[in-house]
């Protein structure tokens, strides 16, 4: 049985994914990155054959991706982020032809082909606006635990509107709704709200095409899952492995290169 | 040897660039000693420079777009953008008006010497900055400035050609406002309009215009004979600087005796061309090396650009005036240029799409600019346009021409190595199609 493996260094966390040939995932891992990338990535890499009980040996080729991709330094090869998402949906929801990924400081609308490889693809530039930073600034703004965001956004009966497309600014904002007595949730889905309305904007000019996947941490938001779905105007494919995506489509594309003959490909490189 | 310069056969590869920075070194060192025995100087642009009129009336020509960009490719733009935002301009306003502001607030002090204060300044209608740049040095300086007001094409693929009644008319317009502008300069110089003088001008210009158009169309040959986007821009300066010089039509005479040389012996820019690519926009300056090598690594090289078309203030498309009516002419030469130079930014998908057939293209790169709305604001919709129309990869990529703080290496290579991976990816499919 050959193993491969898919390390996904990300702003904020570090991600990784061991697969076996008929591309389950054999173990997985989450460490916040930190300062030292390179620890990062070996330490997710370790946790990851723990959890799968494999030995590093027994892994035959390793893809890096995310922002750290170039110091995965025991990797073979390296691939962007934006490939290795589009792979992951695909092999998790065949039908996708449209990802939506959302992580840390980038948000991605990704059209994909059958196989998962790009088509078209769109990122925030510049800012912050519209990405899980954009939250993580809201609860810290309310003194709200991330995993909460979501379930209290959706008890919001009146939703703010957030103006400010600047995450540092989004701070004070809700600080101003606050002082005005408005409600947590209220705030809340307001926030969602106007990340959502970002992201579709992203995602329209890459054009939308059904199946759409989200993935990426936020993805494990439920208020962000339901203010896309409702702006989107219809149910997205959302996996229990959408935080690990980016990692499993990088084991994905390291099998694919166990598969095609085991053959040396020089970094960086996949054509 | 080659006979007319004396030199081995096997120097002409490179030749252009090697030529084309000492033409700018003597180009700067010549606006330097003007400004050190208190001269002045022609403020031009690069979307009709005029540069013909100019000479007839020994000017000399000052681009402050390319004092600009070079701050940026010398990496101190920085330093200028900030003492012009010091004295109170915006952080959004377009970077080369700035980067000026501070040579002139600095009396001319540039990285390549010093810059001659303007005699008047002459732009046109082909970016709105340069209208209310040009007034900044009206209030500085009380110079006059001509604003030379060029007809552009009226709706996609309308453009009208000589004989036409619609081209007559506006042919009449330009040709005018060129007899006032001659006026002025007569005024300004104290010199009498010579038109034999400007005959000889245009005579030159005719070589360079005929040289530029076979230079682009060279990049046809597989593989590319020249970077559209580092060698192109080193061919654009002398374009833009040596127009209406004997120097500037022999530069590109030589420059086209290169690319045979280059196409008869398979000569191309990279060991393995694997992406032929367009540029779209203004380069990214502030790290100009860089962000072509982003491509390079990844075996994808510019073989074209439309940089290379409005940047000459539409020389690219080679015409040569007819020196026994040189006033008329002119005229007909300034208006089809320029309107295809306002083309290249506003109607740039049909010309694109032709080129993707005509150059064999990968992917179009489009590069729109922070501090550049003339040149950015219409990409997202040409690029729908051309995407509509062709099956080609395409990337969008945000940085800026001037501004460092807005550029982001990181940002950059993460988008563009994701493009080549989707390249990769339709190559192996049409490997397998086929």
């Amino acid at each position: 049985m050959a193993y491969a493996a898919g390390v996904d260094v990300g702003s904020t966390q570090t991600k990784a994914v061991v697969i076996d040939e008929a591309g389950r995932i054999a173990g997985r891992a989450l460490i916040d990155t930190g300062a030292n990338v390179t620890v990062a990535a070996e330490r997710a890499f370790l946790e990851a054959l723990r959890d799968a009980g494999v030995r590093e040996e027994e892994v035959e080729y390793v893809v890096g991706t995310g922002y750290g991709r170039y110091r995965v330094t025991f990797g073979n090869t390296q691939v962007t982020e934006i490939s290795c998402h589009g792979r992951g949906a695909v092999h998790m929801f065949p039908g996708t032809h449209t990802v939506l990924d959302m992580g840390g400081q980038d948000t991605k609308a990704i059209r994909v082909g059958p196989t998962g490889e790009i088509v078209d693809f769109c990122m925030n530039d510049k800012c912050a606006a519209g990405t899980g930073r954009f939250l993580g600034a809201a609860a810290s703004a309310l003194d709200i635990p991330l995993d909460q965001l979501g379930p209290t956004a959706l008890r919001a009966e009146r939703p703010v509107q957030i103006s400010t497309t600047c995450t540092v600014f989004a701070e004070s904002e809700v600080l101003s709704w606050l002082g005005k007595g408005k409600k947590i949730e209220d705030i809340l889905q307001g926030v969602h709200q106007s990340i959502a309305l970002r992201s579709m904007g992203l995602l329209r000019r890459v054009g939308i095409e059904q199946q759409v996947t989200f993935t990426g941490g936020v993805a494990r938001n439920i208020g962000m899952i339901a203010a896309l779905e409702k702006r989107m105007g219809s149910k997205m494919n959302v996996s229990e492995e959408s935080h690990f995506m980016g990692a499993l489509g990088a084991a994905l594309l390291a099998m694919d290169h166990i598969l095609a003959g085991r053959g040396p490909v020089a970094a960086g490189r996949l054509a | 040897m080659n006979e007319g310069t004396k030199e081995p056969v096997n120097g002409i590869v490179g030749r252009g660039n090697r030529e084309g920075a000492e033409l700018f070194r003597q180009w700067f060192a010549g606006l330097n000693q003007t400004a050190e025995e208190g001269g002045t100087a022609a403020y031009v642009f690069v979307m009709g420079s005029m540069s013909e009129i100019m000479r007839t009336f020994n000017l000399p020509v000052v681009f402050p777009e390319i004092n600009s960009l070079q701050t940026a490719v010398r990496r101190v733009a920085h330093e200028y953008l900030n003492q012009a935002e010091d004295y109170g301009y915006s952080p959004d306003i377009c970077g080369y008006v700035k980067a000026d502001v501070a040579v002139q607030l600095r009396g001319g002090q540039h990285p390549m010497g010093r810059i001659p204060k303007p005699a008047l300044a002459v732009l046109t209608n082909a970016c709105n900055t340069y209208i209310k740049w040009a007034e900044i040095w009206e209030r500085m300086y009380h110079i006059p400035t001509f604003t030379l007001d060029i007809p552009g094409t009226r709706a996609a693929g309308t453009q009208t050609w000589p004989g036409d009644p619609d081209f007559e008319n506006d042919r009449r317009y330009v040709q005018a406002q060129i007899t006032e502008l001659i006026a002025l300069c007569e005024r300004v110089t104290g010199i009498k309009f010579d038109i034999d003088r400007l005959r000889e001008v245009m005579g030159y210009a005719n070589e360079m215009s005929r040289g530029w158009r076979q230079v682009l169309d060279f990049n046809k040959n597989q593989p590319s004979l020249f970077n559209a986007l580092t060698d192109g821009t080193i061919y654009l300066g002398v374009a833009n600087g040596f127009r209406g010089s004997a120097e500037g039509g022999s530069y590109f005479s030589r420059l086209v005796e290169e690319m045979a040389y280059k196409t008869a012996h398979g000569v191309g820019t990279l060991n393995e061309e694997k992406y032929r690519l367009t540029f779209v926009g203004v380069p990214c300056y502030p790290i100009f090396r860089r962000f072509n090598e982003l491509f390079t690594e990844w075996g994808g090289t510019f073989v074209h650009s439309t940089y290379l078309w409005f940047a000459s203030g539409g020389a690219n498309v080679g015409f040569e005036y007819d020196l026994t009516r040189p006033l008329e002419s002119l005229a007909e030469g300034v208006l089809i240029s320029v309107r295809d130079a306002m083309d290249s930014m506003f109607y740039q998908d049909r010309a694109l799409i032709q080129m993707i057939d005509e150059f064999h293209l990968d992917g179009v790169v489009y590069h729109p600019v922070k501090s550049c709305r003339t040149t950015s604001t219409g990409m997202a919709d040409n690029r729908r346009a051309v995407m509509a129309e062709r099956d080609i990869a395409s990337l969008f990529i945000e940085s800026d021409m001037m501004d460092r703080r807005v550029v982001s290496e990181a940002q950059l290579k993460n988008r563009i190595d994701a493009f080549f991976e989707g390249l990769a990816s339709r190559k192996r499919q049409e490997l397998v199609a086929s």
